[in-house]
């Protein structure tokens, strides 16, 4: 079992963090980390940019786009993280798109990454059939799990299929959207999460995409096993600094 | 070896449907359905009787004597350009348009680089009296003014594309993003053989009414249906593919792709994918594309804007690789050139995309008695302001 396995069986409501790395400076990435850590985050995605998310809003476009002009490379990651370990203990997962994993070598990117000691992946443009055929394998032998998303949208058969297929949790994204803040949860969107609720799957759910304060975690974790926030995150980043962090984690579990 | 689409939706190593959940359930239906909407004869007969009566195909084979007799050999130009609208982007979106119909969808969205996609895609929705929305760079919003203009005139909503590098690359990124938040009514009219599986394939076919008019045509004129080689300038693909079609899987007739090389192959400002491109992935298409050691995508250029982009579809990256397609780049000055010659030789002033196509006579020798089918894809119009500057007209 990895970290985020173990983390995923604890008896209590998760609280994830997303953020860019290499952003707002290059050398943030590490300080980042251990001021979630302190604050009570439960797991990290630390997001590898790309030049063209399509998934993502302008929040996090815009944050990629600085991090790649500030000089952020997957080597410089996994150099920025190399000691990780020695200070964090909490699962940390790499969010990315495919392309720049694809040419860094999926094999020696999955040995990095173990390395290192991060617990799982979030490729949100890798299908889940390239995936199974190409890279599954890959993924096991160096002990990483393999998130999926699944949206409103996503028929009940492929959540199964994709359910045994995951090995920590399934991401589940709030609403049809790219990412980025929205104000509140509409009544569509928690009859989406009870629905899935109702599936009883194997792998618990964490709700993803447009939470971003107390009232809009709360319905998520009333829904699901946990919440993660991205782009409400990096606008406090960017206002507040590293500074900022603990103020803000406090707020949405309004402590 | 089979330079057709596979069961899976690769050409070769090419190809797939890399895209994230969000956009699967839109991309499922579309290739479940594709082939069999396609198939059916009521779509059939209102795809050819539009082509016939709003487009104006079939478009003439014209034989181009003088352009012949200067580089000494037979050159043919089967003439897009004078399709409606100016450019054979209209076969795909008259295609397209159909099948959003018969999926039930309401909303239209689209990219476009030159503008041409995007004038074909407004014309269709005002011909089908469905919304319209076309993304388009801020940098071609501004050199392709004429189309933005034509587009307002359909009734389109013509949103710039402000990321990145502000052209067709950042367009089709904000057209998926539309996509992905607007799930249920919306269908994404792709401009090109690129993009998710069954985009590159389901583009090609609607495109393919090209060669299969081109193998008619030679019939009447020359006796025979095969020429000795087909050429196509190739942005993402889609002129190409349609005149290639038919002859994919027949090695006697030779596939010349042209790409823009900008200001120079090694210059750093160019679109020569097939030279600059190594295998990476690029709106949900594995396929060659120009991209850093880190696997950012970068920025391309040419001053063509139909050209400007830093991919190619998987089929022609399969061509490349394969070596079943010769593949030739040419610069800025030498389309301009051309697109001058072709002008003062036969009377036609081609788009600067054809241009580069038709620049290949200077760079390649052809036998005397070689047939050569050239793709003159679209008309010059579009881009009269960029031809004064060059030429100080
Ligand atoms: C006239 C013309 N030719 C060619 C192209 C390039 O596209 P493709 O390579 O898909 O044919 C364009 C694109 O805008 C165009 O307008």
């Amino acid at each position: 079992m990895n970290r985020l396995q173990k983390t995923l069986q604890l008896d209590k409501k998760l609280l994830s963090i997303y953020f860019t790395a290499g952003y707002p400076n290059l050398n943030d990435t590490v300080s980042i980390i251990q001021e979630l850590e302190k604050n009570g985050v439960d797991f990290i995605e630390i997001g590898l940019p790309f030049s063209d998310p399509l998934a993502d809003g302008p929040t996090i476009q815009a944050s990629s786009t600085q991090a790649l002009k500030n000089g952020m490379t997957t080597a410089l990651l996994f150099d920025q993280l190399k000691d990780i370990r020695k200070t964090v203990q909490i699962p940390l997962i790499i969010m990315g798109y495919f392309n720049p994993i694809l040419q860094y070598g999926v094999e020696k990117f999955c040995k990095r990454c173990q390395e290192i000691g991060i617990d799982a992946l979030i490729l949100p443009d890798l299908p889940l059939e390239e995936y199974k055929t190409l890279y599954k394998a890959t993924f096991e032998k160096y002990n990483l799990s393999n998130i999926f998303l699944i949206t409103p949208q996503t028929s009940t058969e492929r959540i199964k299929v994709i359910d045994s297929n995951s090995s920590a949790f399934i991401y589940m994204v709030s609403s049809a959207s790219t990412t980025g803040s929205q104000n509140g949860f509409s009544g569509k969107q928690t009859d989406y999460f009870k629905r899935i609720a109702k599936l009883k799957l194997k792998n618990p759910q964490i709700i993803g995409f447009g939470i971003s304060n107390h009232e809009t975690f709360q319905t998520a974790i009333s829904n699901a096993k946990g919440a993660i926030i991205g782009s409400a995150f990096i606008k406090i980043i960017i206002k507040e600094g590293i500074a900022g962090i603990s103020s803000f984690i406090k707020s949405i579990r309004n402590f | 070896m089979n330079y057709n689409v596979d069961e899976k939706g690769y050409y070769g190593e090419f190809g797939g449907a890399y895209i994230p959940e969000m956009l699967y359930p839109n991309v499922e239906e579309l290739r479940q359905q594709y082939l069999q909407i396609t198939a059916e004869e009521s779509f059939q007969k209102e795809f050819r009787q539009l082509l016939k009566d709003y487009v104006g195909r079939p478009t003439p084979l014209y034989f181009a004597k003088r352009l012949s007799e200067k580089y000494n050999t037979k050159i043919y130009l089967k003439r897009e350009d004078l399709c409606h609208t100016g450019a054979h982007k209209v076969n795909n979106t008259i295609g397209q348009i159909l099948l959003a119909k018969r999926l039930g969808k309401t909303r239209i969205i689209a990219e476009t680089g030159a503008g041409q996609h995007g004038v074909a895609t407004a014309t269709v929705c005002a011909l089908m009296g469905l919304e319209c929305i076309v993304y388009m760079g801020e940098i071609d919003i501004k050199r392709q003014a004429p189309n933005v203009a034509r587009m307002k005139m359909l009734g389109a909503k013509v949103i710039p594309a402000i990321s990145g590098s502000k052209t067709l690359k950042d367009a089709t990124n904000e057209a998926i993003r539309d996509w992905i938040n607007n799930p249920i009514d919306t269908h994404y009219i792709i401009g090109s053989v690129v993009g998710p599986h069954p985009y590159p394939d389901m583009v090609a076919r609607f495109q393919s009414v090209i060669s299969e008019e081109v193998k008619k045509q030679l019939l009447e004129k020359e006796n025979r249906e095969n020429p000795d080689y087909v050429v196509a300038c190739v942005g993402g693909g889609s002129n190409a593919a349609g005149i290639y079609y038919h002859y994919l899987n027949n090695p006697k007739v030779g596939i010349i792709a042209v790409e823009a090389a900008g200001k120079g192959i090694d210059s750093g400002e160019s679109a020569a994918t097939s030279k600059l491109g190594r295998m990476g992935i690029i709106h949900g298409s594995k396929t060659l594309l120009m991209q850093t050691p880190d696997g950012q995508i970068t920025e391309p250029y040419s001053i063509s804007a139909g050209l400007d982009y830093p991919g190619v579809g998987p089929m022609h990256a399969h061509l490349y690789t394969s070596g079943r397609g010769e593949f030739i780049s040419i610069t800025d000055d030498d389309a301009m050139k051309a697109g001058m010659e072709l002008s003062q030789l036969e009377g036609i002033i081609p788009a600067i995309e054809s241009s580069h196509a038709l620049a290949i006579f200077k760079e390649r020798r052809f036998k005397k008695e070689d047939i050569i089918v050239l793709n003159l894809s679209g008309r010059g119009d579009k881009d009269l302001n960029t031809y004064i500057n060059y030429f100080k007209l």
